[in-house]
């Protein structure tokens, strides 16, 4: 259920950098880690905008992975690895690397 | 006509940290130690403040705001009896606790008798970790029974509190939890994370937990 907060939020952002113009698109970068939903907040957008101008606005998910970085050879590899061994060199050293983000990237308006 | 860009780059969250931000200036400002209390349902979040509230109510006066999806207000009672000031939040189903009802909720505890605050998030390991509430430290509790490869599947979670308990390990003879493994996944995640193994039934290593609490309420 948080994805109604989370959905809140960002139609809260987009309507404040439109400052009173149409917005076209709205464009996301949503990290693995945070556990989104994008077909929830998709659903609770189309809800969330009747009426505002943000109305048919379309909604652009890029997704940024979650992933670790291995302390031994440098590489990074996916957090849903088994045991966060790393599949490169073996090691079992590790630390996070990418896919906590959760950031409006930018929005498109009508002038 | 073709939509212009304009580029934002703003956290989706930001609103929420600007309250808990203002709710953290508060706390400080009234001397108050604050812990956001996080696990999953059932490992013990509740024993655990009836516990340090007992323990500490005389030298450090507990308050308690307790979030849950309901209206039952069983936690908040609890923590009450064991010499808590509690207040209990119903977030409607919402699965989290956020900034701004922790705000209105600390508008019904009396703050100036109070020196530690600790806020029972919503039992769960996925949503609470991304709303930050304003408390000067996360902490999590993770339970023996619930297995050893928790920070495995709940990477976030992990990865973003401050301190771990491991609370029952009176129960570590009963249950196949492998230690090692468990703890090798924390410290990928979270490298020097600060660790209490707890019982809240035997009492066993809560004087460690305690005494960390004095040392930083101090």
């Amino acid at each position: 259920m948080h994805e109604l907060s989370i959905t809140e939020s960002i139609l809260e952002i987009a309507l404040r950098h439109a400052a009173g113009r149409r917005v076209a698109s709205v464009h996301l970068v949503i990290g693995e880690l945070s556990s989104y939903v994008d077909e929830s907040i998709q659903l609770f957008w189309q809800e969330l905008t009747r009426g505002t101008l943000a109305e048919d606005a379309v909604l652009r998910f890029a997704r940024e992975p979650g992933e670790l970085l291995c302390v031994d050879c440098g590489r990074q590899f996916p957090v849903r690895t088994p045991d966060f061994v790393c599949p490169h060199c073996q090691s079992g050293s590790a630390v996070p690397a990418t896919g906590k983000d959760c950031y409006v990237d930018s929005i498109e308006v009508f002038e | 006509m073709n939509p212009i860009r304009i580029p934002v780059v703003e956290k989706v969250l930001s609103a929420n940290d600007s309250v808990a931000a203002e709710t953290r200036a508060r706390l400080d400002a009234q001397g108050i130690f604050s812990l956001n209390l996080m696990a999953s349902p059932g490992a013990g979040k509740t024993s655990l403040v009836e516990r340090t509230a007992r323990a500490l109510k005389d030298s450090l006066p507990v308050g308690m705001v307790n979030g849950d999806t309901s209206e039952a207000a069983f936690d908040a009672e609890r923590s009450q009896r064991a010499g808590a000031l509690s207040v209990h939040i119903n977030t409607g189903g919402k699965c989290h606790l956020e900034a701004a009802m922790v705000r209105d909720a600390l508008k019904l505890l009396p703050l100036e008798q109070i020196r530690l605050l600790i806020i029972e998030n919503v039992g769960n390991l996925v949503c609470p970790s991304a709303w930050q509430l304003g408390a000067h430290r996360s902490v999590l509790i993770a339970s023996i029974p619930e297995g050893d490869d928790k920070p495995y599947k709940y990477p976030k979670m992990y990865s973003g509190v401050d301190v771990l308990i491991i609370n029952k390990i009176d129960l570590l003879p009963y249950v196949d939890f492998r230690m090692d493994y468990f703890r090798r996944g924390v410290e990928t995640l979270n490298p020097g994370l600060i660790t209490f193994p707890v019982s809240c039934r035997t009492g066993e290593g809560l004087d460690a937990w305690l005494d960390w609490l004095r040392s930083r309420a101090a």
